[in-house]
């Protein structure tokens, strides 16, 4: 438990000082939401018919973005190695890069997203169940891409092979998630498809660090 | 199941085998298509094109059976690290794929003249694409690694993740289906198939199976012999 404690402070220490990293992602979010008006036209009823859409496959596109690199620097400078070896599980290393990456991409990603709602003219009555749906869909992002990042360790062509493993297992976070953001912009009870994220959340909690963890031992041997 | 782990004794038996299954498969495969193309009735509202769906549905079938004995495989593979389990997943992934590709293609070509479209985001058309993918991945990240041994290894914990998310994937594409696109299917659950159709469908189905069997047996065979080629490569350059 200390262990994970340490972990999470260090990978965000890390993150912190380099600065860069952690803008990146929401830097790349921003500007992939901006680019939409240019590519299907800035009439407001479309924009507004899609926005739910496209907030989401770019939040998408942006936690996948810094998802390659979540063990890779570890891997390679032996830190992961010594980290098993000195008795940390696998585990516990997997929740606490995780949860580091999660708030330094999932978490920013709440608090620009009604910016770039009002400016793909999000419909008035979604606000709330967006910022719920990424509230919950994010950490399930951050989730299923940390089995994608530990089965890729050591692997050529990370970064391709990465999308390639993970987006398909991004369709139910993004089906409920917009689900819930169109009902709710229709006035209708956003409350099932929550409901249903909420369970992938439950699901992915436990398993998702169970599977990385599985990928992760593979590098000792 | 563990007595046939053992790789020498798989190849004896896989030799004796594949003669017969292969015999087999080419019998029943012929007769399915005779049966499919030539002797069975038109559909009173599809006409000719009815006949897409002895390859369809058999290949749709064929598609996630594969991924299932991938499943069951990779269990084997990291609960009693039998070596012949993971070469069996490697070996079938692009048969299953294959099955998978075809099964969207002819069901392509049979919604064009069926549905007046090449392509519908229906609910179970998606979930077979994502399928699709998710063979694709495997075979791209068993490939990827220099020690093929850890590539099985990787590939059998991402089968068994596709394992765990198939059943979401396909209820949550369900889900979605019925919120933006109500019934546009629906074709097999109206009135049951009359036999004359089902016949040539069961034996089609039959031949796909026993046609699997082949090709995983042939590919498994193909790998372990690979195998050996490596591990002897590698005495040999050892021992200079």
């Amino acid at each position: 438990m200390r262990a994970l404690w340490h972990l999470i402070r260090r990978d965000l220490t890390l993150v912190l000082r380099s600065g860069t990293d952690a803008g990146a992602a929401l830097a790349f979010f921003v500007v992939t939401v901006t680019l939409f008006p240019f590519g299907i036209g800035p009439e407001p009823e479309i924009l507004g018919r899609v926005a739910a859409g496209l907030i989401w496959v770019s939040a998408l596109l942006a936690t996948l973005l810094s998802m390659e690199r979540l063990f890779q620097a570890d891997y390679e400078d032996g830190t992961l190695d010594q980290l098993l070896l000195a008795g940390v599980s696998a585990e516990a290393i997997a929740v606490a890069k995780i949860a580091a990456h999660w708030l330094v991409t999932g978490l920013p990603l709440l608090i620009v997203a009604p910016v770039m709602g009002a400016l793909i003219q999000l419909p008035t009555g979604a606000y709330g169940v967006m910022i719920a749906s990424l509230a919950m869909g994010t950490p399930v992002l951050s989730l299923i891409g940390g089995i994608g990042a530990a089965l890729i360790l050591g692997a050529r062509r990370g970064g391709a092979l990465l999308a390639l493993l993970v987006l398909p297992l991004f369709v139910p976070p993004l089906i409920f998630a917009v689900g819930a953001i169109d009902a709710a912009a229709l006035g209708l009870s956003p409350r099932p498809n929550l409901l249903f994220l909420a369970g992938l959340l439950a699901a992915a909690l436990p398993l998702a660090p169970v599977a990385a963890a599985a990928a992760i031992r593979q590098v000792l041997d | 199941m563990h007595r046939f782990a053992n790789p020498a004794r798989f190849m004896r038996l896989s030799a004796r085998l594949l003669p017969w299954l292969a015999g087999a498969t080419a019998l029943l495969l012929a007769v399915g298509l005779y049966l499919a193309l030539i002797a069975s009735p038109p559909d009173y509202q599809q006409g000719q094109a009815v006949r897409i769906m002895y390859v369809h549905v058999p290949s749709a079938w064929l598609s996630m059976a594969v991924y299932g004995a991938m499943a069951l495989a990779s269990t084997a593979y990291l609960v009693w690290k039998h070596p012949l389990a993971g070469l069996f997943t490697k070996a079938v992934a692009p048969v299953g794929a294959g099955f998978t590709a075809l099964c969207l293609v002819t069901g392509s070509l049979w919604g064009e003249p069926m549905w007046g479209t090449w392509w519908v985001w229906d609910a179970r058309l998606t979930s077979v694409l994502i399928l699709f993918f998710l063979y694709l991945g495997y075979i791209a990240l068993v490939g990827a690694f220099d020690d093929a041994e850890r590539g099985l290894r990787v590939g059998a914990v991402l089968v068994l993740v596709g394992t765990v998310n198939l059943p979401i994937i396909k209820f949550s594409v369900d889900w979605w289906n019925t919120l933006h696109q109500p019934a546009s299917v629906g074709r097999f659950d109206g009135p049951a198939m009359d036999t004359a159709m089902l016949i040539p469908l069961l034996v089609m189905a039959l031949a796909f199976t026993l046609l699997f069997a082949v090709l995983a047996l042939v590919r498994t065979r193909a790998e372990l012999t690979w195998r050996k080629v490596e591990v002897l490569r590698l005495f040999q350059a050892a021992g200079e």
